[in-house]
């Protein structure tokens, strides 16, 4: 049975999409199965992200509506083996999601895949709340700044009262992932430090993605960051973070960009 | 920005961190009324529906906290004028 991941956050823009497409990818490549599923009806782009944009044939609503079955949905990674894509649909019906619909689709994926892991839609209308129903982990995606830090403080009660976890008595378990962190900017007192961050919100610490060019030049490219250019400071940081979704034990230190000497070396490589 | 702004500027991040801790420690105990208001809008919604007719979206209720009193505000909004004997009647 795969372990089911909801990737969610409230606010809108601060990464939930890369991030999916980024720890899908990582997880990937330590050989596990895993499906990455775009929750984001009528403004899907994780295929956009994935770089699978052009082989979308059916989606998410095709499959629960019956027009396809679900391996005629799934995209395989072109890169990845056992990466795989199930896109949303780009209808305008918000309610072409339904409950009984999402149950059976990932019930079946649960069946054939390590990892299940939901990108949810900004927001915490119906299909946000759809994206967590089946959470047993959340990865709450959150910038150091006001707006997205109240947000994800909204929508960790909500994880707390909307899933199925919750209506069992249970609790979802709840990471937080801080991205476009910059640490020269925090030191200096102008963006919130990760212990603030942490001790408002209260959450486990999934990891600190920094921010950095390399995340841009991925999804112009489509290609998840953490594969992009693995060595990267953001791919490294995302590396981590699946690996201690994994249960591994993984220092919590920002990886620091590469000197001058050891890039010369790997661009001529 | 000049240097002497930049070097002398106040820094931001602990205004930020107080504003989200006294907002937040407000909100969560309005998330917990929330799930209270919207139970009460329902009871109050079918009281009133089996005798008028009356939408979801036109029930309003708001609790204004206070100490030492606080006010439950119920606003119910029914389209067109309510003939009185008959809802009595019904």
């Amino acid at each position: 049975m795969a372990k089911i991941i909801t990737v969610t956050s409230g606010k809108g823009g601060v990464g939930k999409t890369t991030t999916t497409a980024a720890i899908g990818a990582a997880l990937a490549r330590t050989g596990d199965k895993v499906v990455v599923v775009d929750f984001d009806v009528g403004l899907r782009n994780l295929d956009l992200i994935m770089g699978a944009e052009r082989r979308v044939v059916y989606d998410f609503v095709n499959v629960i509506q019956g027009d396809a079955r679900l391996p005629q949905a799934l995209i395989k990674d072109k890169r990845l083996d056992s990466l795989f894509l199930l896109p949303a649909s780009q209808t305008r019906d918000k309610d072409a999601l339904t409950e009984e619909g999402v149950d059976r689709v990932i019930g079946m994926l649960s069946q054939h895949f390590d990892w299940v892991i939901c990108d949810s839609p900004a927001g915490i209308e119906r299909g946000a709340t759809l994206a967590m129903r089946h959470a047993e982990i959340a990865i709450v995606v959150t910038n150091p700044e006001v707006s997205s830090v109240r947000d994800s403080d909204r929508i960790v009660g909500i994880l707390d009262a909307k899933t199925l976890k919750a209506e069992r008595g249970e609790t979802v378990d709840k990471r937080l992932l801080l991205t476009r962190y910059d640490h020269v900017r925090a030191a200096r007192g102008d963006m919130l430090k990760t212990e603030d961050v942490l001790e408002i919100l209260s959450l486990p610490l999934l990891g600190i993605i920094p921010e950095s060019n390399d995340v841009l030049k991925a999804s112009n490219m489509g290609v998840p960051v953490s594969i992009h250019d693995p060595n990267s400071v953001p791919a490294r940081a995302y590396q981590d973070a699946a690996l201690r979704l994994k249960g591994e034990n993984i220092a919590m230190e920002l990886p620091r960009q590469r000197g001058l000497f050891s890039k010369l070396l790997r661009r001529a490589a | 920005m000049t240097l002497w702004k930049r070097l002398f500027s106040p820094a931001s991040a602990p205004q930020a961190r107080e504003r989200l801790q006294i907002l937040l420690s407000h909100e969560r105990q309005v998330v917990g009324g929330d799930d209270l208001l919207s139970r009460l809008r329902e009871d109050i919604l079918a009281v009133v529906a089996k005798h008028v007719p009356c939408e979801q979206d036109n029930v309003k209720v708001r609790l204004e906290r206070g100490t030492p009193m606080s006010i439950l505000e119920i606003e119910v909004e029914v389209r067109g004028d309510i003939n009185l004997a008959i809802s009595r009647a019904a």
